[in-house]
C-alpha cells in the first residue's frame, strides 16, 4: 500500500484515496462554442502514459478534496502531488534519481 | 531410539513436565520444547511422509525453514490447523498433534508404493501421463490426484476463532532479534525513536539461544539476551512482538506481521483473538532476518535421521535433546564442527566428520582431532541405509576428482551442512537488486528500492562480534535517518565459532548415473534426476525449472532447497551461479492463515448493512427486504398467507383507493448552501433554477457531460441561498462525488457548499387520496391548503412536535406528501403517522410496490429505463431542459445532431394483446413475426408488472423511434412463442394528472 501525500492533509495511506483520472483535462469555458472534435477529445481521448503522468487523485476518505499527482506508471511511485489549479512541476526537478 | 534427553542443559524447563499425544501416543516433554524436540526426545525419527512418493520422513531443521515435520495440530473440530511446522510448534499440556499424508499409519504407509514406481513419477509427470483419454480427467485423473496429492487435511467447519488487525506506525522497524537484530533495536531506541522490534520465535535470541559459552561484554550469551530484551521492554519507545513473522514487505516500507496469540496456550481465552495481523509503517526498516543453513545433496538425504548440524545443535543447547546417540558429521563449512563437538562434550559418540573439502584445515579440524573426532577430509557421501531411519553412512574418499575409497560408517544421525544460505526474501521482496558474492558463494542484498538496510549474517556478516556491531551500526544510522541521532555501541565477544561459508550444490559421485536419488527440495520431492531431465528436455531458465519440476515451489517456499537446486542447474550448465539467476522470492516468507487477511470483515461485518430508522419496525411488521446497494429496504409486507403478487396487489390498491405509507429514507440527500447554490444547481442540471421560488421544488435531471442521463431526484428550495436536493438510493455517493468535483476543479469561484445529509433525514413518504386527512391533525405551523401547498411546494413545520420539511410531491401519482423528520425522530414520527392512518385504513407498502406505482405513471427509474445510452429527450423528460441556458452539464453533447436521431431507442409504453401475461424485464422487441435468429432487435423492456388498478399487464420499453410507433403491434421473441405487444404512451394511469394535483 503506497503513502500519497495529500496537498492538505499530508502523508497518507493509499485507502484514503480514490483515482479521478488524468489531470490537467480541462472542461472548455463555453462549451457551445467548441467544434464537435474538440468536444470529443475533451470527453474520450486519453493519454495511456509509459511513465511519468499527470493524474487527478481525491482524498475521498480525509479532506475531499481533488488534486493532481505526477506518478511514474512503470514504478507506480508518486513524484510529486500538488493543488488543483497550480501549474505541473518541472518533472526534472522531482524525479527521482 | 536415537533421540534422547541429555541430564542437564537447555532452555526447556525440566521442572514442568508437559503431556500431548501423537498418532494418539501419549507423549511427554518440558515446557519450553517445540513439538520436534519433544518428539525427538521421545525417540520420534519418521515425522510424516513425503508429498508425492511417500517415503518416510525425518526433521531436518528446527526452525522455520523446515520441509519434512508437517503435522496437524487439533484442538476440536473446528480448530484443525494443517501443514503446521513440529519445529515451531510449541508444546501446551493436552495438545493433540497428528502426522500427514500417510495410510494406514506412518511407519506403514499404503502409498509409499509410489515409491515404488518413482521411475514412473518423473517431473512434470502429470504433464505427460494424464492426456488420454480426455474424458478420464474430470471423472478419473483429477479426483486421483487430489486424493493422492496434497497436505494435510483443512478443517470442515467454519473457523469459530477471531482474528485481529493494527495498523502501526514506527521510526525502526526491526525484523528478526537475534544478534544483530537486538543490538540494531538498541542503539536505535537509545536514540528515541520508536522501535519495533519482532521475530517468529516464542523467545528473542536467535542463534545467541544456541551459543551458551558464548560471552559479550562479558556476560554469558543468554544473559546477555535477558538483559537486552529487559532494557527494550522497559522503554517505552519500544514494542517487542515475539511469535511474529514478518511474512510480506509492501511498497513504502509497509510489511506485514502476523502475530500469533493463543496458539502456544492449552487453554485459550475466549476473548483473545487467535491470532493478529500488523500493518506497519516505519520510516525504516532493518532487515536482520539471519541465515539458513543447507543440507547437502547425496544419494538417501532424506533418510529420517540426516538433519542439519545447526538444528542438532538447536536441539541439544536450546531442549536439551542429543538427536542420536552416534553421529556422523558430513560438512562443507566449519560453522558445522560445533554442532559435532557440543555433542561431544554432552557425551554423545561422534564417529567421523567427514568434510567435503579437499583443502579443509585450521582451527575447527585441529579442535574436534584434539577432542578424539576422527576427521577426514576430501570425503563424499555415496549413500546411506536404514528402512526408516538412518543406519549406516557410505563415505566416499575423492582423488584428483575420483572416488576411490569407500567406506561404511554406523550412525543413527547424520548430521549435514553445506554452509549458510542468507534469509535474503525480505529484502528480495522490498525489490532491492542482490547481487552474487563469490567468496560467500551466496546472494547478498545490493542496492536497495526501499529506505532499509540489512545487518548481521543476512548480508553474510560472519562472526557474532561482526554481526553485533553490524546490527548496533545499522540500528543507529536507521534512527539518525528517521530523524534520532545515537552512537552506535561497540561490542566485545569471546567466543569458539567457526566460519559459515560453505558449499552449495551436489556432493561428486562415484557414477554420474545414480541408482538412488538425490533430493533437493524435500517438501515436494524434487531430485538431481528430476532437475536434469528439465534440463534435458530444453528447460535452461531457473523460472521454468522451478515451474516444470516444482522444485522451491512448497509451502516452505524454497528455504533448504533454491541454492542447492541453482548450483546443480548451474553446474549442469556449466554456467555460473549468477548467470542462472535466481528465481523469484515471493510473500509469505511462512505459511499465514487467511483469518488474519479476513480479521474483522466477517459475518454481519463483511460487508456494512444500512438501515432505515424504520428498520426494526419494518421487521416486526413481517416485512420481506431487498439490498439496494449497503441499504436494506422493505420491498413488500405480506399478511399471513399472502405472497408477493398478493401482497403488492393489495398495498396497491390501497394506495390508489386510500392511502399508504412508505419510508424514503435511503433516497441521497444533498445540502447545497451558499451565494451561488442556484448558479451552481443551474450549471450541475438540466433545469434552470434560478427562477425556482423559495417554498417549491422541481424534477431534476442530471447528465454527464457526455449528454446521457446520470440520475435524477427532486431539488427543493428552502432558503433563497438553500436547496435541498434529492438523488437516487444509488447514486447519492456518486452524484456527490461528482458535483464536489465540478465545484472544487471546474467551477472553484462559484460560491456554495455540499454537505451530504442522506443519514440526517428519515423520510416518510405518505401517498394516496386520503394523505391530507391522515397528516393535517399531526403537523403544526403548516397550511395544508392545495393552494398553500400546492403540488411540488416545500415548507417547513413540526410534525408531533418535531421539526420538518414537508414536500408536497408524489412518485405514486396520487396525492402525496414526503415528511422528512430529523433521523433520530423518525421511528416515533412513523409509528404515529401508522396510528393516526388507522381509521384511513393507512397501508405500509414496499418498494416492488413503489415501482408498480411509478410504473403506472411511466416515472422512469434511473438505472432501469436507463442504461447510460439513454438522453432526457429519449426517456420522454425533454421538457425539462432549461432551453435558455448558456450552458449545463452535457448541454454541449445533447447539441450533436445523432442525439437527435429519429431512430434513437425512446421510451414507451406496452400492453400486451392477452392482457394477463407479464413481458420478462430485460426481453428483446422486435418489428415483425417469424425472423429467424439473429433477428433484427430494435428494443427492450425496461420495466413490466400486472398493474393492481388497471387490472392487466403494463410495461416500459426502449424502442427505436418509439414515439412515432405508437399504436403499432411489436413482437416480444420469447421460447415459448412470439408474445405481441401494442405500442402506447408510457402513462398508463391518470395520464391527466388530476388525481395528483388532489
Amino acid at each position: 500500500m503506497l503513502l500519497i501525500q495529500c496537498p492538505y492533509c499530508g502523508l497518507r495511506p493509499e485507502l484514503e484515496f480514490a483515482y479521478a483520472g488524468q489531470a490537467h483535462v480541462a472542461r472548455p469555458a463555453d462549451p457551445s462554442t467548441t467544434s464537435p472534435e474538440q468536444w470529443a477529445e475533451f470527453l474520450y481521448l486519453r493519454n495511456n502514459t509509459r511513465g511519468i503522468h499527470a493524474e487527478r487523485w481525491r482524498h475521498v476518505r480525509g479532506c475531499a478534496r481533488f488534486f493532481n499527482a505526477l506518478r511514474d506508471t512503470t514504478t507506480d511511485h508518486f513524484l510529486a502531488t500538488y493543488r488543483a489549479g497550480e501549474p505541473m512541476p518541472a518533472i526534472q526537478a522531482v524525479q527521482q534519481p | 531410539m536415537s533421540g534422547r534427553r541429555i541430564e542437564h542443559g537447555g532452555r526447556v524447563d525440566r521442572s514442568r513436565v508437559i503431556r500431548f499425544t501423537f498418532d494418539g501416543k501419549t507423549c511427554s516433554g518440558f515446557a519450553g520444547d517445540t513439538l520436534a524436540s519433544a518428539l525427538l526426545a521421545n525417540g520420534v525419527r519418521v515425522f510424516g511422509r513425503s508429498f508425492k512418493y511417500h517415503r518416510p520422513r525425518g526433521v531436518i531443521a528446527a526452525g522455520s525453514e523446515e520441509p519434512n515435520a508437517l503435522v496437524t495440530v487439533i484442538r476440536d473440530e473446528a480448530r484443525c490447523a494443517p501443514n503446521l511446522r513440529a519445529t515451531q510448534v510449541e508444546l501446551y499440556d493436552g495438545l493433540v498433534a497428528r502426522s500427514q499424508n500417510r495410510w494406514p499409519s506412518l511407519d506403514f504407509d499404503v502409498q509409499a508404493v509410489n515409491d515404488l514406481l518413482s521411475p514412473l513419477l518423473p517431473a512434470a509427470f502429470y504433464y505427460k501421463t494424464f492426456m488420454w483419454p480426455r474424458a478420464a480427467w474430470h471423472k478419473l485423473y483429477e479426483p486421483l490426484i487430489r486424493r493422492a496429492a496434497g497436505l494435510g487435511e483443512s478443517p470442515t467447519l467454519p473457523d469459530p476463532d477471531r482474528y485481529s488487525q493494527r495498523f502501526a506506525h514506527c521510526d525502526v522497524l526491526v525484523v528478526g532479534a537475534g544478534p544483530a537484530g537486538i543490538a540494531a533495536a538498541l542503539s536505535a531506541s537509545t536514540s528515541g525513536a520508536r522501535v519495533m522490534l519482532c521475530d517468529e520465535q516464542p523467545e528473542f535470541g536467535g542463534s545467541l539461544l544456541d551459543e551458551p559459552t558464548a560471552t559479550i561484554d562479558g556476560k554469558a550469551s543468554g544473559d546477555w539476551v535477558r538483559d537486552s530484551i529487559a532494557t527494550l521492554r522497559a522503554r517505552a519507545n519500544v514494542t517487542l512482538l515475539s511469535r511474529t513473522t514478518a511474512f510480506g514487505y509492501f511498497p513504502h516500507n509497509l510489511l506485514g506481521l502476523n502475530e500469533r496469540i493463543t496458539e502456544h496456550l492449552p487453554a485459550p481465552s475466549a476473548n483473545m483473538p487467535r491470532e493478529r495481523l500488523w500493518q506497519v509503517r516505519a520510516a525504516r526498516v532493518v532487515i536482520a532476518t539471519g541465515s539458513i543453513e543447507r543440507p547437502l545433496v547425496f544419494p538417501g538425504n532424506d533418510r529420517p535421521g540426516v538433519m542439519l548440524a545447526s538444528a542438532a545443535r538447536t536441539y541439544l543447547n536450546r531442549h536439551g535433546v542429543a538427536v542420536g546417540q552416534n553421529v556422523v558429521l558430513v560438512t562443507g563449512s566449519d560453522a558445522a564442527y560445533s554442532a559435532a563437538l557440543d555433542l561431544r562434550v554432552a557425551g554423545v559418540r561422534v564417529a567421523l566428520i567427514a568434510d567435503v573439502r579437499t583443502d579443509a584445515a585450521g582451527a575447527p579440524l585441529d579442535t574436534a582431532r584434539q577432542a578424539g573426532i576422527e576427521v577426514v577430509t576430501g570425503a563424499t557421501v555415496l549413500g546411506t541405509r536404514g528402512r526408516l531411519g538412518v543406519r549406516e553412512v557410505t563415505i566416499g574418499m575423492l582423488a584428483s576428482g575420483a572416488v576411490n575409497d569407500t567406506r561404511r560408517v554406523e550412525c543413527d544421525a547424520l548430521l549435514v551442512s553445506g554452509g549458510y544460505t542468507p534469509s535474503v526474501h525480505l529484502f528480495s521482496q522490498s525489490r532491492g537488486k542482490l547481487e552474487f558474492n563469490e567468496a560467500r558463494q551466496a546472494f547478498l542484498p545490493s542496492i536497495s528500492a526501499e529506505p532499509e538496510c540489512s545487518a548481521g549474517s543476512c548480508r553474510g556478516v560472519d562472526g557474532y562480534a561482526e554481526v553485533l556491531n553490524d546490527g548496533a551500526r545499522v540500528g543507529a544510522e536507521s534512527a539518525l535517518a528517521a530523524g534520532h541521532s545515537v552512537a552506535a555501541q561497540q561490542y566485545r565477544v569471546q567466543s569458539r565459532e567457526f566460519s559459515m561459508h560453505g558449499l552449495p550444490g551436489v556432493l561428486p559421485q562415484a557414477n554420474h548415473l545414480q541408482p538412488s536419488r538425490a533430493f533437493v527440495d524435500f517438501q515436494n520431492d524434487v531430485t538431481t534426476k528430476d532437475l536434469a531431465l528439465a534440463m534435458s528436455e530444453g528447460f535452461e531458465s531457473v523460472e521454468h525449472i522451478k515451474r516444470y519440476t516444482t522444485t522451491g515451489m512448497a509451502t516452505d517456499q524454497g528455504k533448504t532447497s533454491n541454492m542447492n537446486a541453482l548450483a546443480f542447474v548451474a553446474g549442469e550448465l556449466g554456467r555460473a551461479i549468477p548467470k542462472v539467476g535466481l528465481t523469484t522470492f515471493r510473500m509469505p516468507y511462512t505459511p499465514i492463515t487467511f483469518g488474519i487477511f479476513a480479521g474483522y470483515d466477517r459475518g454481519d461485518l463483511f460487508d456494512p448493512v444500512r438501515p432505515t430508522p424504520m428498520h426494526d419496525w419494518a421487521v416486526q411488521q413481517a416485512a420481506v427486504f431487498e439490498d439496494v446497494g449497503q441499504w436494506k429496504r422493505a420491498r413488500y409486507f405480506p399478511r399471513p398467507g399472502e405472497d408477493m403478487h398478493a401482497a403488492v396487489e393489495r398495498e396497491c390498491k390501497a394506495v390508489r383507493a386510500g392511502v399508504g405509507m412508505f419510508d424514503a429514507s435511503t433516497l441521497g440527500k444533498i445540502e447545497v448552501v451558499g451565494p451561488d447554490a442556484a448558479t451552481f444547481l443551474s450549471r450541475m442540471y438540466v433545469n434552470g433554477f434560478a427562477t425556482l421560488a423559495v417554498g417549491r421544488s422541481r424534477y431534476g435531471i442530471l447528465l454527464r457531460d457526455d449528454g446521457f442521463i446520470y440520475d435524477d431526484g427532486v431539488i427543493a428550495r428552502i432558503a433563497e441561498d438553500r436547496f435541498h436536493v434529492t438523488t437516487t438510493t444509488g447514486g447519492a455517493a456518486r452524484v456527490f462525488g461528482m458535483m464536489e468535483d465540478y465545484l472544487q476543479t471546474e467551477w472553484p469561484d462559484v460560491k456554495c457548499w455540499l454537505t451530504s445529509t442522506t443519514e440526517q433525514w428519515c423520510v416518510i413518504a405518505v401517498q394516496g387520496p386520503r394523505a391530507r386527512d391522515v397528516l393535517a391533525p399531526l403537523v403544526s405551523d403548516v397550511d395544508f391548503s392545495a393552494a398553500a401547498l400546492p403540488h411540488l411546494g416545500v415548507t417547513q413545520g413540526r410534525i408531533c412536535g418535531v421539526p420538518m420539511r414537508l414536500f408536497r410531491m408524489s412518485f405514486t401519482g396520487e396525492l402525496g406528501y414526503e415528511v422528512n423528520v430529523p433521523s433520530d425522530y423518525g421511528l416515533a414520527v412513523w409509528e404515529a403517522i401508522h396510528a393516526a392512518g388507522q381509521s384511513h385504513g393507512i397501508t405500509p407498502y414496499g418498494t416492488e410496490t413503489m415501482h408498480v406505482l411509478r410504473a403506472e405513471k411511466g416515472y422512469i427509474i434511473v438505472g432501469q429505463e436507463t442504461d447510460g445510452t439513454v438522453t432526457p429527450d429519449d426517456a420522454g423528460l425533454g421538457w425539462a431542459i432549461a432551453k435558455s441556458k448558456p450552458d449545463f452539464v452535457g448541454k454541449r453533447s445533447l447539441a450533436r445532431a445523432t442525439m437527435h436521431a429519429p431512430d434513437r431507442k425512446q421510451l414507451v409504453g406496452l400492453l400486451t394483446a392477452d392482457p394477463r401475461v407479464v413481458l420478462d424485464e430485460g426481453a428483446q422487441i422486435v418489428a415483425t413475426r417469424g425472423q429467424r435468429a439473429p433477428m433484427k432487435m430494435i428494443g427492450h423492456v425496461t420495466s413490466s408488472y400486472h398493474s393492481a388498478v388497471l387490472g392487466r399487464s403494463i410495461a416500459l420499453a426502449l424502442v427505436r423511434g418509439g414515439r412515432a410507433r405508437i399504436g403499432e403491434t411489436l413482437y416480444v421473441p420469447m421460447p415459448g412463442g412470439e408474445i405481441p405487444v401494442q405500442v402506447t404512451a408510457t402513462v398508463f394511469y391518470d395520464a391527466e394528472g388530476a388525481r395528483l394535483h388532489g
